[in-house]
């Protein structure tokens, strides 16, 4: 008992750990999943009688139609599991737990215990956030940006702003705790950790990359720790941080002076944006690290890489405008918000290409891994111009709250990172679990998911250019959006058929986890030292040492010294 | 090595939660059409001279090693003063003055929500290094002093920001 507690609950190993981050974020994932489903159902069909919403939501779905305020505490919850416990959750806690330690050469994470900590507060922080479906009044209405005076005015504001919106705080409070741990422990590990003959720029890119993003999460979510304090202060003890003199709510005047909102989007927002490259820097790394194996070429540009990262995390802090155009901001502001946001499209042009770089003239193995790799640089092209074109306070006036912006970010921050742990499971899958995944499932699930997201989402696009606002529960009370049902049918039935293969790769998990061929060490032939089943005295290369002109194998692991 | 990074990446982090703070009570003072000003220079000035004091000894202390143990001791006391004074001049606001977190004599409501959210953090923040400092006095390493030498002078830091910001901008004419 004691053995199995110590092994596999509360273990300071980075491998136990790892695995623990990425069967709880894939549970989230799960979660998240099904409450997009449950929500495309009532927007197709919101006339639905649903006897399994009336059982579940007993109040939220009276007779098993769903009332707005119940597709707002969905959509909340939605948000906030992707964005926090998917999204943040399996990239870095997941899989940079498994693998940082041992791309650098070291025999664990710098600091275990804390490592051990970090997992089961943002376990907690997952269970409060859970609670709130089950208090009186149900989850939070406010969305994942928990913009007040909705947030902050308490129950009167509706079901789910009492107990429930609490709740929402608490857990992300808690979770800002669990990411600064984290974060202190992968930065610490990759400066103190590495191996003789590391140097930084031999590190994978996936190591550069889980460093970056951890020193982005570092002060990211202090500010958003800030701003909870003030909200938790609001609610709970009569403050008014983010609430105006004279608001009326229910016909009901608050006694609160002084305040604004707009104080809450400044911080919520200078965390929120840097949280998008919390989400997709370290795909940017696993997919450069596959498409170099699978192509067998060394990563075009390195270094470039390696900069454009940097470029973007630290331009990521300066873009927060960006999000508040419509809010009320001073035009000059809103003019240099969008210079720096443009500006990101040029590290991340620098990345696109060098991943094309790295494809050209490889020897291209399209194996499930490759496929997902591909996938990701694809949905972050459609996802990342319709960035530049939001990006631009003339054009975003039109698109702000549309489904346009919806459209956008789950093709960027949503698919786009989704693609890279599909791609980071199927590659690392032998090396964390001894057994290789089902590779047949595995292009069929990525097939149809491939085609299932651009099937969702570019109808999105569609619908927001024609002027659909997002955060509604039922566009068919209003006749200019009557032309556009067909669109939304459309998306809901590919978001079912895509929510439904994704049981095909729970179901080649948990199969290929038992039964599995069992893996050759090294099974991709590849050049990091994960693959290598001891830890290395000294490296002598790069990571990257794929087809080195005059070996006699076409990769060089990086402990291996040049014959 | 590995406390000392892992003290200075928490204060890095640290300093940016309390930057926001601060930014966010520039930016409602801003907002705000009136400013109480009740403050006296000799309190605020008095803390803060014990934070600085505490500063010297703390480095006193990292700088001997084997000697550390009475500028420990002169830190701690500095430290206990400090938090029992700044409680005192809380009770007097609260008690005497009828400033709250939600309301105050001058109907400006922020000014005792910021006030008490800003000290209280730090506050807290000198609570926290004041049982590290008291669990060194009972024997410490070398890299647990400095990691603890690098926390309380950033606490005190934080206090050369909040001093001018709080008390200085709201003294009585």
């Amino acid at each position: 008992m004691r053995t199995f507690l110590s092994r596999y609950l509360f273990s300071t190993d980075h491998k136990t750990i790892g695995i623990q981050y990425f069967v709880l974020s894939v549970l989230a994932g799960f979660v998240g999943l099904a409450l997009s489903v449950v929500m495309r159902i009532h927007l197709s069909y919101p006339e639905a009688k649903i006897r399994l919403f009336e059982i579940l939501w007993p109040n939220g779905a009276p007779g098993g139609v769903m009332t707005p305020e119940l597709y707002l505490a969905l959509l909340t919850m939605h948000g906030t599991i992707m964005a926090f416990f998917l999204l943040t959750t399996v990239p870095l806690g997941g899989f940079g737990n498994y693998f940082l330690p041992i791309q650098i050469g070291a025999h664990d994470m710098a600091l275990p215990r804390l490592n051990m900590l970090s997992f089961w507060t943002t376990f907690l922080s997952f269970l409060v956030l859970l609670a709130a479906f089950f208090v009186e009044g149900g989850a939070p209405l406010s969305g994942w940006t928990a913009y007040p005076p909705l947030s902050a005015a308490g129950p009167i504001a509706g079901p789910g702003q009492g107990t429930g919106q609490t709740l929402w705080i608490v857990s992300i409070a808690i979770f800002c705790l669990a990411s600064l741990f984290g974060s202190i422990n992968f930065i610490t590990t990759t400066l103190e950790m590495r191996v003789k003959g590391m140097s930084l720029f031999r590190m994978p890119l996936t190591v550069w990359a889980w460093f970056i993003t951890a020193l982005i999460s570092l002060f990211a979510f202090a500010v958003l720790m800030a701003a909870g304090i003030l909200l938790l202060l609001d609610r709970e003890a009569g403050t008014s941080f983010f609430l105006p003199t004279g608001l009326l709510i229910n016909d009901r005047a608050l006694p609160n002076q002084g305040g604004t909102p707009l104080l809450w989007q400044h911080l919520f927002w200078f965390f929120g944006h840097p949280e998008v490259y919390i989400a997709v820097l370290p795909g940017m790394g696993i997919v450069s690290t596959i498409l170099a194996n699978f192509a067998r070429k060394p990563v075009f540009g390195y270094k470039p890489m390696v900069w454009a990262m940097l470029a973007i995390a630290g331009l990521g802090f300066i873009v927060w405008g960006h999000h508040m155009f419509i809010s009320g901001m001073n035009p000059y502001s809103s003019l240099a918000f969008s210079v720096l946001t443009l500006t990101i499209g040029v590290p991340s042009a620098i990345k696109t290409f060098n991943w094309l770089g790295t494809l050209w003239g490889g020897r291209i193995q399209l194996t499930t891994a490759m496929l997902f790799s591909l996938g990701f640089v694809s949905v972050f092209v459609t996802g990342g111009l319709t960035g530049i074109i939001l990006g631009q306070p003339s054009l975003d006036i039109y698109f702000h709250d549309t489904y346009f912006v919806v459209g956008h970010f789950h093709m960027i921050m949503g698919v786009a990172s989704v693609f890279a742990m599909f791609a980071a499971t199927f590659y690392w899958f032998p090396r964390m679990f001894g057994r290789m995944l089902n590779e047949k499932l595995g292009r069929v699930h990525f097939y149809i998911t491939f085609l299932g997201v651009y099937g969702i989402f570019i109808p999105m696009h569609f619908a927001g250019l024609a002027g659909n606002p997002r955060r509604y529960a039922d566009f068919t009370q209003f006749e200019f959006l009557q032309d556009l049902t067909i669109l939304h049918k459309f998306s809901s039935h590919c978001a079912f058929t895509t929510a439904a293969v994704q049981l095909l790769f729970l179901a080649n998990l948990i199969y290929s986890y038992r039964r599995g061929p069992l893996a050759k060490d090294n099974p991709w032939n590849a050049t990091t030292l994960e693959w290598l089943n001891k830890t290395p005295d000294a490296v002598h290369c790069g990571a990257y040492e794929y087809s080195v002109p005059g070996d006699t194998k076409d990769f060089r692991m990086q402990h291996e010294e040049a014959r | 090595m590995t406390t000392l990074w892992a003290v200075r990446l928490f204060v890095a982090s640290d300093a940016f939660t309390f930057a926001a703070l601060l930014l966010g009570y520039a930016y409602l003072r801003a907002h705000s059409g009136s400013w109480p000003a009740p403050f006296t220079l000799l309190p605020g000035l008095l803390l803060t001279a014990i934070l600085l004091a505490s500063s010297f000894s703390m480095a006193k202390a990292v700088r001997s090693p084997k000697a550390a143990k009475p500028w420990l001791l002169a830190t701690l006391v500095c430290g206990v003063a400090f938090l029992v004074l700044h409680s005192l001049e809380w009770r007097h606001l609260i008690a005497e003055r009828q400033v709250g977190l939600h309301d105050n004599p001058w109907g400006v409501p922020l000014f005792g929500a910021t006030f008490f959210t800003l000290t209280g953090l730090h506050m807290a923040h000198v609570a926290a290094g004041v049982a590290v400092i008291g669990g060194l006095l009972r024997g410490s390493s070398l890299q647990a002093l400095r990691a603890a030498n690098l926390y309380w002078q950033f606490v005190d830091g934080v206090w050369l920001f909040l001093f001018p910001a709080v008390y200085l901008t709201a003294l009585q004419s």
